[in-house]
């Protein structure tokens, strides 16, 4: 009834009409958002700290939260899931051990965030008294972001063709030599790529933090060399709610008379950081593997 | 007890490089290959021969222990090198790689420049000067007949390269690390007529300072560049002559079958 070329033409135009669409409710989501909330943007809303009651107040301390619990987190997670990648990718090979920590591995990746969170807050809230805190937050955020940067690594290291490896050892390098010198080199676009998408997510992730990190901005000096006071900005055990959190409890109970627009801002602005994120991940990853290679 | 078809060289004239004693190779519980005895004469090139499954790679890889790195695989008999036996356990392989190179049957250079190719693992093995780097570089890269195209591009991608001379620079790389022994497989399979031809005559040329085991699937190949050919068939290494004698009066049957395009 239909020729190969009209199946083709009619299979062509539904995967276009598909990808079509994507893009329209990407775009207009963006759109509305930006367009909501980009005009409550600006230096005063970008550094003013927040207030709970009244009118006029700004971000500057949840967004500085922000990036500083995303800085240690990635601290945190980066070691583990770069050795665990490697682990899995070119030395596990096939057990039943190595099986059981997949599954693991996938199970946690599937684990809504809310759950994480609560896990956070009894593990290290609570048991190892940590209290609501950076460090708290932080650790709930590895749990919440290893099993996806663990893959993302591993999948990067073995995607790099098994004829490297095999080169590497035929010049009389050591296994560990090889792995480091010439297939992180090649794998590393793609690992860079993981973890900066990584960082994306968990920079817009509110549930996980909210019975960890808690929902507490206390002003922050940034002249308080105190790394024990609560009001030093570097100190791990202060309470630090974060730009995405800050979204949800104003929305859900907040009392200031301007919450709309302090959620449309901070809406805006998180969107505007998560797309950086995403950018620089391209760049970072292009320009680091031409770096690698030498040139084009 | 030797077999009658695999010819002994007499090592009163000829200076043996290398040699197999049972060499036998198992993935899991399959005997890829049966036991072969061999020996690799100085400064000539040998060719495996034999169809696609006839453990002529296999034997190739057990050389310079490759195999290792298989999971499965187990390699028994004796590897007499400089009259020790790598294959031992407590041989150190990486050192052993030093002295016997390989190239792949696919072009594999780093994804790094053309320079870094050669001296990175020069460099990881402790060579710091750069003059000594530089001359190197320059030497191997006129042995695998590549100098003059790239000389002015040491510090492009060595992944912007053809495949032929992506294969010239692994010849490169493995002999600047100065082995003795240069293992390849199929180097020229993957590779158009005119960088075939260059390819074995860069072999030629490398024939006065290494010796060359070869494994390939291209008949002409064999009787053009070397001097002995081994023929397996069946997991098992069935004539081992001179290549003259291989391709004009070859003891066996099978042998003359093969190397006259009757089968295989």
């Amino acid at each position: 009834m239909f020729n190969a070329k009209v199946k083709d033409k009619i299979a062509t135009g539904i995967i276009y009409t598909l990808s079509g669409i994507i893009v329209i409710i990407l775009a207009s989501l963006l759109l509305y958002i930006l367009g909501s909330g980009l005009r409550y943007v600006n230096w005063d809303f970008l550094t003013s700290t927040s207030s709970d009651f009244s009118k006029g107040s700004g971000v500057g301390v949840q967004l500085f939260n922000s990036f500083y619990l995303l800085v240690i987190s990635m601290l945190i997670s980066i070691p583990i899931s770069v050795s665990s990648g490697i682990y899995l990718s070119e030395y596990a090979g096939k057990s039943k051990i190595v099986n059981v920590i997949r599954i693991s591995i996938e199970v946690l990746s599937s684990l809504p965030s809310i759950v994480v969170g609560l896990f956070g807050f009894l593990v290290f809230v609570i048991y190892f008294h940590m209290g609501f805190s950076i460090l708290s937050g932080a650790l709930t955020l590895t749990v919440f972001n290893l099993p996806i940067l663990t893959r993302s690594v591993e999948d990067s290291l073995k995607a790099v063709p098994g004829s490297q490896r095999e080169a590497g050892l035929s010049l009389g390098l050591s296994k560990w030599e090889t792995v480091i010198h010439v297939i992180i080199p090649s794998a590393l676009p793609g690992i860079i790529t993981g973890m900066v998408l990584g960082a994306g997510r968990i920079f817009g992730e509110a549930a996980a933090l909210i019975y960890t990190a808690g929902q507490s901005a206390p002003p922050l000096e940034f002249s308080n060399f105190n790394i024990f006071s609560p009001t030093n900005p570097l100190n791990l055990m202060r309470p630090a709610e974060t730009l995405a959190v800050h979204i949800w409890k104003v929305n859900s109970e907040g009392l200031v008379a301007n919450a709309d627009q302090v959620s449309a801002g901070s809406s805006a602005i998180l969107i505007i950081a998560v797309l950086i994120f995403n950018l620089l991940a391209r760049y970072i990853g292009n320009k680091v593997y031409k770096k690698i290679t030498g040139g084009e | 007890m030797a077999d009658k078809y695999i010819l002994e060289l007499d090592s009163n004239k000829h200076e043996i490089a290398m040699e197999t004693k049972n060499v036998q190779v198992f993935y899991g519980e399959k005997e890829a290959l049966e036991k072969t005895s061999m020996q690799f004469e100085r400064y000539k090139i040998t060719s495996l021969i034999g169809s696609s499954g006839s453990g002529k790679s296999t034997f190739l890889r057990s050389l310079n222990r490759m195999n290792d790195n298989v999971p499965g695989a187990s390699v028994k008999g004796e590897i007499i090198y400089r009259g020790l036996d790598i294959n031992k356990n407590d041989i150190d392989i990486y050192e052993t790689r030093k002295h016997i190179g390989m190239v792949f049957q696919r072009p594999n250079p780093f994804s790094k420049s053309i320079y870094e190719n050669i001296t990175f693992a020069l460099k990881r093995h402790g060579m710091k000067d750069k003059n000594e780097l530089d001359e190197i570089v320059e030497t191997t890269l006129k042995q695998a007949s590549l100098w003059e195209q790239v000389k002015d591009d040491l510090n492009k991608s060595a992944l912007a390269l053809s495949g032929g001379q992506q294969q010239r620079l692994c010849i490169a790389r493995a002999i600047a690390m100065k082995p003795d022994v240069l293992l390849m497989d199929e180097p020229a399979s993957a590779l158009d007529p005119i960088s075939t031809a260059n390819i074995e005559e860069t072999m030629l040329n490398l024939k006065d300072n290494y010796t060359i085991i070869i494994v390939t699937h291209n008949m002409q190949q064999a009787s053009r560049v070397s001097d002995y050919t081994a023929f397996f068939n069946m997991g098992k290494a069935v004539e081992f002559d001179e290549t003259r004698k291989i391709f004009t009066r070859p003891k066996i049957q099978l042998t003359e079958d093969y190397v006259s395009g009757h089968f295989g």
